[in-house]
């Protein structure tokens, strides 16, 4: 008896270590594949069930801020949207593509940042559904469009927002340092090339207030004035043209006068110290996408407000942006291109404007925007749709290439940040950018 | 305080043994068992129970390892065999050694094999001498000791991603707090994650203040077991602390010594987490001129930023050479250091 009772128990541990391995194995199993878990009731119930959209985002896509999700359940009874964040792009984008590539695990809808916009169009094409047959492809903006566009003519991914460039500059502490301060004029002063902007940073540092300079960094203004460049670092038939490229040579020699000039703060954008570099006020300007309005009003608080003011870039040019695309894994396609269209329409890109001032990609809504109130005051009542849309209407076309953002980052990152924080000349920056983008390049 | 320590002392023993009896009791009763004539269903499937039962319990282990390690690591192999991209993971063609040729005579990666060590040693050294300090002054009678044991080990339970955010606000150039403390001694400001040797005292600074608590208590378990006797003999003979320190603790820690040199070597192999959240925006490069690239953020910068997951794979192979090459050594000295006792 007391033998069995031993062996029945042994039996069962037995038993249970079984269980829990194959359970382990088959939670592995379950977890590669958890688009399948989405659809339990779908389909197969028969009648029409509740469906499960996923959207795959990073950063803030203000969509959800903009109650726009929940806006869409009520008119889709049978559908309910979860969104998956990723707060960093170079941890989302290598994990999209994995997941692309193993045909499955992937959200209904993807998005896509432009900077990684032509590795996808040239490399996954083939694992996005054709949106161009879907919408009227006139109401996006012609070079937002082609950016998504393959050579045949599909378009795998809608334009949400881009990224129109202006100078936000804080008004107090121009005044201080005896300049000019107001939109217009100021605007009127560096028009038509960032080497005047740095000559009004010039004058800034003559009389800069205690403790403050003119730029937060020199790779922000590299950014900003590449932005409006006709060639960037590939041409037309995707050649890697970076080092002779006109476009980089004139941005690249902005972002030195500012590197060795001690106008700048010396701060690396999104850190944590930029943040606080904006809470203390310790840099006057800041070159100004579309997008930086909500983060500056985030990150200044209520010390910045009324304090900040938004005047025209030097050119016009474009600094960031997503697309909305819809993998052909996806379970529920059709009602992932339903969102995608809805979500990316004049209208909703119009109410996420209202919110946090990303400005969009369909310039018939540019006659109906309408900052938040609470924007508008804090930016010394700019005219800032204005400001965007004149911006908006004349960017170039420009081609990116499939490792635009690590070359790009070779240059900021490394080049730039060498002259400017550890005192190289800019030749041995430049250099030192060739050599990591050899490494970049496989060459 | 000596009969505690006896007291603690023999548990440690005790339990040592305990795993080595059982499978030779098992052993035994199996021998005594014999040949035994026509065999009953049950008594086989007791037999079969006896043997079969233990690699049961094992196998969780082996088959997670087998999914989640062996698989991976083989299939890294082969990968770096091969010029891989990761926006094409189908499109794999035959590169041979050239990821490794390829390496060999890349700046980059003995930039970081280099940094790889210099980091490693500026924090494993400091590391192991304050712990076995802290283990020594905890081993006296004080008050509310176990509080004192009990805040050395949080710097270890606290995520390495929080400390590294408040140690890299610490170091910021411009309004940080080391630099305004430096700043009363006359110092100027320290351009912390930029400077050569700067950028790597402060990833080791995040390194030492996170494992110095947790290897200084695993000392500290060993001075309790070292026999009190020792000490009073040692103090009869006139020996002072500091001398009872040297030529009592030290040599009784030693097997402890090696284990936490081996573990913090090899913890100093894979670092990668506080020099990339150090970096902040760009981290995987380890700051403009790659002053604190490790070998794994290397890893990290060539696989998933730049893309190019053949060359990852072969720094990830190469990473697990070298630490082979670690572990060689490490047997070499401790084989030396017990022929020598």
């Amino acid at each position: 008896m007391r033998t069995s009772i031993r062996r029945s128990r042994r039996l069962m541990a037995l038993a249970a270590v079984a269980a829990l391995t194959t359970g382990l194995l088959a939670g592995c199993a379950n977890d590669s594949d958890d688009g399948s878990s989405n659809d339990s009731g779908g389909d197969g119930g028969g009648g029409k069930g509740r469906i499960t959209l996923t959207i795959g985002t990073f950063g803030v896509f203000g969509y959800k801020q903009a109650g726009l999700y929940d806006e869409y359940m009520k008119l889709h009874k049978d559908i309910s949207i979860k969104e998956n964040v990723t707060t960093r792009t170079d941890v989302y984008w290598p994990k999209v593509l994995t997941r692309l590539q193993a045909g499955s695990g992937t959200d209904d809808v993807q998005a896509i940042e432009v900077g990684n916009i032509t590795e996808a169009v040239q490399t996954q094409a083939n694992k996005f559904v054709d949106l161009g047959k879907e919408v009227d492809k006139s109401q996006w903006l012609d070079w937002k469009l082609a950016q998504a566009t393959t050579k045949d003519g599909r378009t795998i991914g809608l334009g949400t927002d881009i990224g129109p460039m202006a100078i936000c500059y804080r008004k107090d502490l121009f005044r201080k340092a005896g300049l000019e301060t107001d939109r217009t004029k100021l605007a009127a002063r560096w028009k038509g090339d960032w080497a005047k902007y740095v000559d009004v940073g010039k004058q800034y540092m003559q009389k800069a207030p205690n403790g403050t300079k003119f730029v937060d960094s020199a790779s922000s203004v590299y950014n900003a004035a590449l932005g409006g460049a006709e060639t960037r670092y590939y041409d037309k038939d995707g050649n890697v043209v970076w080092d002779e490229s006109a476009g980089v040579k004139k941005s690249w020699d902005a972002a030195m006068a500012v590197a060795t000039s001690n106008m700048s703060a010396k701060l690396k954008q999104f850190d944590k110290p930029w943040d606080q570099g904006f809470a203390n006020g310790t840099f006057a300007t800041v070159a100004c996408p579309a997008w930086m309005i909500g983060y500056i009003e985030q990150k200044s608080g209520d010390a910045g407000k009324g304090n900040w003011d938004v005047a025209a870039a030097p050119t016009a040019a474009n600094w960031g942006g997503s697309f909305l695309g819809v993998p052909t894994a996806g379970k529920h396609q059709k009602e992932a291109i339903e969102l995608v269209k809805w979500l990316t329409a004049p209208e909703q890109q119009a109410k996420v404007f209202a919110k946090q001032a990303s400005f969009p990609s369909t310039p018939s809504a540019y006659a109906s925007l309408k900052p938040a109130a609470d924007t508008t005051t804090y930016f010394s009542n700019a005219p800032i749709t204005q400001i965007f849309a004149d911006s908006a209407k004349t960017i170039p076309v420009q081609y990116f290439g499939v490792k635009d953002q690590p070359i790009n980052s070779a240059l900021t990152d490394v080049g730039i940040l060498q002259v400017e924080q550890k005192g190289k000349s800019p030749e041995q920056g430049w250099d030192a950018a060739k050599n990591e983008i050899k490494d970049v390049l496989g060459q | 305080m000596s009969s505690s320590k006896q007291a603690l002392a023999h548990p440690a023993s005790s339990a040592e043994a305990a795993p080595g009896t059982t499978p030779g009791a098992a052993r035994g009763a199996r021998g005594r068992g014999g040949p035994a004539a026509p065999d009953s269903w049950r008594s086989r499937l007791y037999r079969w129970d006896m043997k079969a039962s233990p690699y049961a319990f094992v196998a969780p282990f082996f088959v997670l390892f087998g999914a989640f390690s062996l698989v991976p690591l083989l299939y890294t192999a082969w990968y770096s065999l091969h010029d891989v991209q990761l926006s094409a993971l189908d499109h794999q063609t035959w590169a041979g050694l050239d990821n490794y040729k390829n390496l060999l005579s890349s700046d980059f990666f003995w930039n970081a094999l280099r940094n790889t060590l210099s980091i490693g040693v500026i924090s494993t050294v400091p590391q192991l001498l304050a712990a076995l300090g802290l283990a020594h002054l905890l081993n006296y009678r004080l008050r509310g000791s176990t509080a004192w044991r009990v805040v050395m080990l949080t710097p270890y339970a606290t995520s390495v991603a929080a400390a590294t955010l408040v140690f890299t606000l610490l170091y910021s150039w411009d309004g940080g707090m080391v630099n305004w403390v430096l700043h009363f001694f006359g110092v100027d400001p320290v351009n912390w994650r930029e400077s050569d040797w700067g950028s790597q005292f402060a990833v080791s600074s995040i390194v030492i203040w996170r494992w110095t608590g947790y290897n200084a208590l695993i000392y500290l378990a060993a001075m309790q077991a070292i026999p009190a006797d020792l000490y009073e003999s040692a103090a009869i003979d006139g020996a002072n602390r500091w001398q009872q320190f040297r030529h009592v603790t030290i040599p009784q820690l030693r097997p402890t010594i090696l284990f936490t040199v081996v573990v913090s070597t090899i913890g100093a192999t894979q670092l990668f987490g506080e020099p990339l959240l150090f970096g902040g925006v760009s981290g995987s490069k380890g700051g403009s001129e790659h002053q604190y690239q490790t070998l794994g953020l290397y890893m990290y910068d060539q696989g998933w930023i730049i893309g190019n997951l053949g060359k990852a794979s072969a720094i990830a192979w190469s990473m697990f050479l070298i630490l082979l090459i670690v572990a060689a050594v490490n047997l070499l000295l401790t084989r030396r250091l017990r022929k020598s006792q």
